[in-house]
């Protein structure tokens, strides 16, 4: 009994040593990802309900604070400290309602990973393409999954068509700033406005 | 003729050496008219407000099949300016393939209503036109213009307009420019009637892209400004397989920050 006790001991800790250390390929978490956002916005949950839950889903899958750095472009060296900590908050709340209310009007999207590309340790590109319908045709995207921590791969860009959602937003707020002679305090402000309506 | 092509010739360099003297980096939006093309965005947004979401609107209503009818034998026309393009930028296979088009959906399609050539293994390919192939040629973009009615462009990309209703594009040589000696058939009203038919058709399409463009975004012009540039960079570099957006040396920048 007592080696049956140990056999089931160490099977239940070899189970759980390969499951801590077994890493997702970037394809497997982008296919998982957006199966779940398939099943939120296919459902007949709320539209508010559907954005709590999608916002979910872009906290924990997105790098917020690292996409929010690299929109700044130039300007992120001009931030000290307390503007960092500020642009970080806003920006996570700006970009967490802008991403739910872009895609809480699909509701039959469907999303069919086709390859991925490993750049180097740092990125992975996963292809794939938003499965065409009667009123919308097949659309290409690839995401650009960051994946220095394997453990935990996390998305900084998605470019659609060939369109990069985090260049548009990082040519958006650099106009800002640059047509308020280099006052990123004016960008909070729109991002606040943003929020806030 | 000779004096378009002196005229093209004199904006061209004029472009490349402003360009060129004020733009050395490349990674900044050339936006030299901004003042300007903000106010003409603001007009172009009342008019879509008005008049083309309106009618975008309306034409998303009609039948399913009268929409793609419509859509393909648009498609088929803009053949005319995207078969010499072909050929200008060297890519022969395109060339073939898009005429071989153009032939049967002409005729089997009926004036390109329908798409039998698909049937036939002549798959549809990317459209072209004189601003993609100057840009293929290595003219830089220039400034960022905005158009009345017509909406973004660049430099090169209105030389290259310039230069399609100038004699490169057959559909206006035969309806605007009275080349009778070829066809007969067609008038100028034909040639307006496509162009308007197009923009409605491109709308319509994208009816809720662009609401929900308008309603997340902080900036709406820069936001439609970058798109269209980095969509005609993609176009000029046909990426369509590798994605050229993701080679951006910025995010390494982050990582050492």
């Amino acid at each position: 009994m007592g080696i049956l006790k140990k056999f089931f001991a160490s099977l239940f800790l070899i189970f759980l040593f390969t499951n801590n250390s077994w890493s997702k390929s970037a394809s497997e978490f982008i296919e998982t990802l957006s199966a779940e956002a398939s099943n939120i916005l296919s459902s007949k949950l709320s539209d508010d309900e559907k954005i709590m839950r999608l916002k979910e889903i872009g906290e924990q899958s997105v790098d917020i604070k690292g996409v929010g750095l690299y929109t700044l472009g130039k300007y992120r060296k001009t931030l000290n400290n307390s503007q960092k900590k500020q642009y970080e908050e806003l920006f996570k709340d700006y970009f967490l309602k802008s991403f739910s209310g872009r895609l809480v009007g699909y509701t039959d999207a469907k999303i069919a990973v086709l390859s991925e590309e490993i750049k180097n340790e740092k990125y992975t590109i996963v292809y794939s393409k938003l499965i065409g319908t009667s009123e919308r045709p097949e659309i290409k995207i690839d995401w650009r999954v960051y994946t220095k921590d394997p453990e935990n791969p996390l998305i900084r860009d998605l470019v659609i068509e060939g369109l990069s959602l985090a260049r548009t937003q990082k040519e958006e707020f650099n106009s800002i700033i640059n047509n308020n002679d280099g006052n990123i305090e004016v960008l909070f402000e729109n991002l606040k406005n943003f929020v806030d309506k | 003729m000779k004096r378009i092509l002196g005229i093209l010739t004199a904006i061209l360099l004029i472009q490349s050496l402003i360009v060129n003297k004020s733009f050395s980096d490349e990674v900044e939006v050339k936006d030299c008219f901004e003042k300007l093309n903000r106010v003409t965005f603001a007009l172009n947004m009342g008019l879509d407000k008005v008049i083309f979401k309106p009618v975008s609107k309306g034409y998303r209503k009609l039948p399913s099949p009268i929409r793609t009818g419509t859509s393909n034998a648009l498609s088929n026309l803009s053949n005319l300016i995207t078969i010499p393009n072909n050929l200008l930028q060297g890519d022969f296979g395109s060339a073939a393939n898009n005429s071989a088009r153009l032939l049967i959906n002409t005729t089997l399609g009926i004036a390109g209503i329908f798409d039998p050539a698909n049937s036939f293994g002549f798959e549809k390919r990317d459209k072209e036109d004189f601003g993609q192939t100057l840009g293929v040629m290595g003219v830089g973009e220039g400034c960022y213009l905005v158009l009345p009615v017509l909406g973004p462009s660049t430099v090169r990309d209105t030389v290259g307009s310039l230069i399609a209703m100038n004699g490169g594009d057959v559909w206006h040589n035969i309806t605007v420019r009275d080349d009778e000696e070829y066809v007969k058939e067609f008038k100028e009203s034909d040639y307006w009637a496509s162009r308007v038919t197009s923009g409605i058709d491109f709308r319509a399409k994208n009816l809720e892209a662009f609401d929900a463009m308008e309603k997340n975004s902080v900036d709406l012009y820069a936001t439609v400004r970058s798109l269209y540039l980095q969509d005609r960079k993609k176009k000029i570099n046909n990426s369509n397989e590798k994605t050229e957006a993701m080679e951006d040396g910025d995010w390494d920048t982050l990582e050492n920050q």
